[in-house]
């Protein structure tokens, strides 16, 4: 029996969701399967905030009866979840890592969690993830950082390094998370799993806690390509309550994740993300799944995007400029955190304290430099020029993508750093998300898969896969075909994670 | 310093600032209900209440109502535009900013004719109307006048966040003269009529669906530069608003006489005595970082919806009043005056329930004006409906009661005493003309006053009106008088 759940925690989602259908092992078996490696581990990597045990196995029993019943079971019936500490659930609490709302409990799910409650997913609990999703390590977040289970001294990216995290330590199959600036993609890459930014406008937004609404976008994360692919397929689709929100249908991402074929396809090189900054390893790793798409049937060609080296700037203009909006809820009236009402003090008095206790130090400088270059007077050079840089990067996008069908690149220049490494130094922090701002700002898809490990330091190594709006299938169709190649060729080892 | 020696020195510059609640069934971006009075925070969801992870939807009936606002004020209609974040803070904002417009209004550039008390027709500058939504509302407790300063707390209901509102703001009105407070008054009197006949909104003042803030600036007489402006915020009748432009021009002109200078500032209207006094200073530091809503996606009305609003509009309330004037038959003296009362609305809205013309205005422009007037308030705020006017003109026409009895019922229509018929049976008021109820009455009356009787049998059927008096003086008004006169005649054999 332990053999047997062990051997559970190691399934694929799609793997489990045919041994619960089958009635190979009953959906409560899995989520006890899970539910003990978090307990297991969980002390060591810190990925979860809070774990609903109750409300696992209540799902898992509810799946398991509707099978007795003899109802049929959605693709994903009974697989466990991760969840972003980011995204609403009624009843469980919902901090987005942050002290200032410690002990809320929203009335309400998310779109989002919903659709997963629908659709059978047992969600496990809420994972932790950089204070209000700003950051690239998880350690920016209130109740410490997440630990990279492929070396617990380094991070596991972030934002959503807790999602991430869960995957690579088998706590979860599957995770969701939100990506910002590259907040999903950047941390499969650190963690060797697959993150997917769905197209803006294809995941709703209704209950994600707002960082930079022009920009977040929940998304799938796996261990597989066709993983995510079915999780895509479950919390995609247009929301009413989400004005932004695309009334189109989801593109045939599962479909495309199985085909595994890239022959006839034309597929550009990002020129601009290589060179200084870029980790030897990360480059060959890289280069050598380019040549492998080559191999695989594709038409390999360089392409230039001049105006992404300026993504970085701009989104870090844009982001805290709406997140310095976003974020001014949280004043201590109507939930979370209260400081200093002593009866005496006024409304600003206590917002003012609550804000100061409660904000991190990163969450207040993004809020900072938003709220000035909102102000009358800079409004024009800052947020306007970054709107601006952000319809050159778009038109770059649309060049490109006049002649390729994806591009590739590095998810991150480097793999995973030591925890502690860059906590004082933002600007190299920053630098963490200089390959994936562009698919936020230009809000088109964007897929990170792992491309083997580093010969330097033995570390997963990312690649990223950019496609246009609404063609989230390409994203799958390459992801698929460099998977099934890749592990051909690396095996065990790429799955094999040293630290646990 | 009296008006005259303020108007003798400076020309006022005016401009206002009226928040319209749209009268939809459902909030700007939720799904809540708009309904006034309800139960503190009962109307409320995620999103009105800004929870972490709440998104604004736009309501469709709120965009439709601004444009057919746009389009009434003589506006152009946005081809594209899109709602803006206000950010500050504020206890009653739930997240902090109000999703309102900035740069880029639903409509713009329009003006709107009023009529002043002499007929003349004054043409007031729309620069923009646009889009927002509103506040929550604060109570502060424990302070002696219900303002923040001095209170112990505040009580926060979000019932009114998020109901939508409209801003409708005029280009600076010049060239008002001594008549400034008058067109103040009477543009947001149109405006009001105009609303109303729009069915956006009730737009009652009293209720604070629609809100003026009065900004007023002088200049000496010849001087192009505007004078620093105060701006008078929540002037909440149509009476005050014109007492507020008045008082401001005097208070304005008394500073610039002694050589001081006007601070740009809030400024608080009192009711009670029409003053005002500062509020906060509003230098133009004030900040706020205003930038385009990114949970909302542009609004881009199509063409030919404008059109088909702007074919639809109603009659324009100044046409409209034209042509009621000839249906009612009145003089231009007579139907200014039901203008000046505010009384046109009241009137057809008592016709449409069914009263003649002449006794609906006789009700709204006899007692019920008298009533708003010393109380200093506007007619169409009394708390009578034009519903229970023309009930009374029903009772009076079936002879149920007469004129000084229907009185006594509006009075106590007014005094929440409930429908007319229930004041009615309430205080007894029902005509007699029961004659064996009168007969006593009629006997006593020709045994008091013999003289009287006799010459009435000697034929001077004329004095018995003195007799009819007599009987309504001891029924206490609730004689049918017509029949009194007839009873006493006949006893008097003089029939």
């Amino acid at each position: 029996m332990t053999d047997l759940m062990t051997d559970l925690i190691k399934y694929t989602a799609a793997d489990t969701a045919t041994a619960i259908a089958s009635g190979q092992v009953s959906a409560v078996e899995v989520a006890q399967a899970h539910l003990d490696r978090i307990d297991a581990v969980d002390t060591l990597v810190n990925a979860f905030l809070h774990v609903d045990t109750e409300g696992a196995l209540a799902t898992a029993r509810s799946v398991d009866d509707r099978r007795a019943r003899g109802e049929k079971l959605g693709p994903l019936a009974g697989v466990p979840l991760a969840l972003k500490d980011v995204f609403t659930t009624k009843g469980v609490p919902t901090t987005c890592g942050s002290k200032i709302l410690e002990g809320w409990i929203p009335p309400y799910d998310a779109t989002l969690t919903s659709r997963l409650k629908d659709a059978g997913v047992v969600i496990l609990g809420k994972t932790n993830m950089d204070e209000f999703a700003m950051g690239s390590s998880t350690e920016n977040s209130a109740y410490g950082p997440t630990r990279n289970p492929w070396d617990l001294t380094r991070v596991p990216g972030g934002s959503g390094g807790g999602s991430a995290a869960a995957l690579a330590a088998y706590q979860a199959p599957l995770a969701i998370g939100t990506d910002t600036g590259g907040s999903i993609r950047q941390p499969a890459a650190l963690t060797g799993t697959v993150g997917v930014k769905p197209t803006y406008g294809s995941v709703s937004r209704y209950g994600l806690v707002a960082y930079s609404s022009s920009l977040d976008q929940g998304g799938p994360c796996a261990r597989t390509v066709l993983d995510a692919a079915l999780l895509h397929e479950a919390i995609a689709g247009h929301d009413p309550l989400d004005s932004t929100s695309i009334d189109a249908p989801v593109p045939a991402v599962v479909a495309a994740a199985k085909l595994r074929d890239v022959r006839g396809m034309r597929i550009g090189v990002v020129k601009e993300f290589a060179g200084e900054g870029y980790q030897a390893g990360v480059m060959q790793r890289f280069n050598e799944s380019v040549e492998l798409l080559r191999e695989l049937g594709a038409e390999v060609v360089e392409v230039s995007c001049p105006s992404f080296t300026l993504a970085l700037p701009a989104y870090y203009l844009i982001a805290p400029s709406e997140a310095s909006s976003n974020l001014a809820r949280f004043d201590a009236m109507r939930y979370g955190l209260r400081v200093g009402d002593d009866g005496l003090a006024s409304s600003e008095q206590v917002a003012a304290l609550t804000r100061g206790a409660g904000f991190g130090p990163e969450v207040k400088r993004r809020i900072i430099l938003g709220t000035y270059a909102l102000s009358s007077g800079y409004y024009d050079a800052y947020y306007g020029s970054a709107q601006k840089v952000r319809t050159l990067i778009s038109r770059d996008f649309d060049a490109a993508f006049a002649g390729v069908d994806v591009l590739v690149s590095p998810t991150m220049p480097t793999t995973a750093f030591p925890i502690g490494e860059r906590v004082d130094d933002p600007m190299a922090m920053y630098l963490a998300d200089l390959c994936t701002i562009p698919s936020n700002l230009a809000g088109n898809a964007a897929m990170s898969l792992p491309c083997g490990l580093a010969p330097e330091d033995g570390l997963p190594v990312g690649l990223q896969i950019i496609a246009p709006a609404m063609a989230d299938d390409r994203l799958y169709r390459v992801g698929g075909a460099v998977e099934a190649a890749l592990d051909d060729k690396w095996g065990e080892p790429l799955r094999t994670i040293g630290a646990l | 310093m009296n008006y005259d020696d303020a108007m003798a020195s400076y020309d006022p510059v005016m401009g206002l600032e009226v928040h319209v609640e749209l009268g939809t069934r459902t909030k700007m971006f939720c799904g809540c209900s708009t309904t006034l009075g309800a139960e503190p925070n009962s109307q409320t969801c995620p999103t009105c209440l800004g929870l972490p992870g709440s998104l604004p939807v736009v309501n469709a009936i709120g965009v439709e109502s601004a444009i057919k606002i746009g389009l009434a004020l003589n506006c152009e209609i946005a081809q594209w535009c899109r709602f803006a974040r206000k950010n500050y803070f504020y206890p009653d904002m739930p997240k902090n900013f109000q999703t309102s417009q900035y740069d880029e209004p639903i409509a713009f550039n329009g003006y709107l004719d009023v009529q002043l008390e002499d007929g003349e027709i004054f043409r007031v500058q729309i620069e923009r109307a646009h889009m927002e939504e509103d506040t929550g509302k604060s109570s502060h407790i424990g302070g002696a006048t219900g303002r923040i300063h001095g209170a112990s707390h505040s009580l926060l209901d979000y019932n009114r966040a998020g109901i939508p509102l409209i801003e409708i703001v005029t280009k600076p009105i010049e060239g008002a003269g001594v008549r400034a407070p008058e067109v103040a008054k009477a543009y947001v009197a149109e405006l009001r009529e105009l609303i109303k006949a729009l069915g956006v909104s009730e737009a009652r003042m009293d209720k604070g669906q629609m809100r003026c803030d009065v900004n007023l600036s002088l200049r000496p007489h010849g001087r192009e530069k505007f004078g620093t402006r105060s701006e008078t915020k929540n002037v909440n009748s149509l009476r005050s608003v014109e007492r507020a432009a008045r008082f401001e021009i005097m208070r304005h002109a008394t500073v610039l006489d002694d050589g001081g200078t006007i601070v740009q500032e809030t400024r608080h209207f009192h009711e009670e005595d029409g003053s005002t006094t500062a509020g906060r200073i509003k230098d133009n530091a004030e900040d706020y970082r205003y930038f385009p809503e990114p949970d909302l996606v542009p609004i881009a009305p199509a063409l030919a919806w404008v059109e088909e609003l702007r074919a639809a509009l109603p009659e324009l309330p100044r046409l409209r009043r034209a042509r009621l004037q000839g249906e009612w038959g009145l003089s231009d003296q007579d139907m200014q005056s039901v203008l000046n009362a505010g009384a046109v609305q009241p009137i057809l809205e008592t016709i449409a329930a069914g009263a003649p013309a002449d006794q609906a205005r006789k009700w709204w422009m006899g007692e019920l004006a008298r009533r708003a007037n010393e109380s200093g308030t506007d007619l169409s705020e009394q708390p009578i409906t034009p519903g229970q006017v023309a009930r009374v003109c029903a009772l009076v026409a079936e002879g149920k009661l007469n004129d000084k009895l229907a009185r006594q019922v509006i009075e106590g229509v007014l005094a929440g005493q409930g429908e007319p018929d229930e004041v009615v049976a309430a205080r007894g008021l029902a005509v007699v003309s029961d004659d064996s109820a009168l007969g006593a009455a009629v006997d006593q009356a020709i045994a008091d006053n013999p003289a009287i009787a006799d010459k009435i049998r000697d034929g001077k059927v004329a004095a018995v009106g003195a007799l009819v008096g007599a009987v309504m003086k001891t029924t206490r008004g609730q004689a049918d008088a017509a029949r009194v006169k007839d009873l006493i005649l006949q006893k008097l054999g003089a029939a």
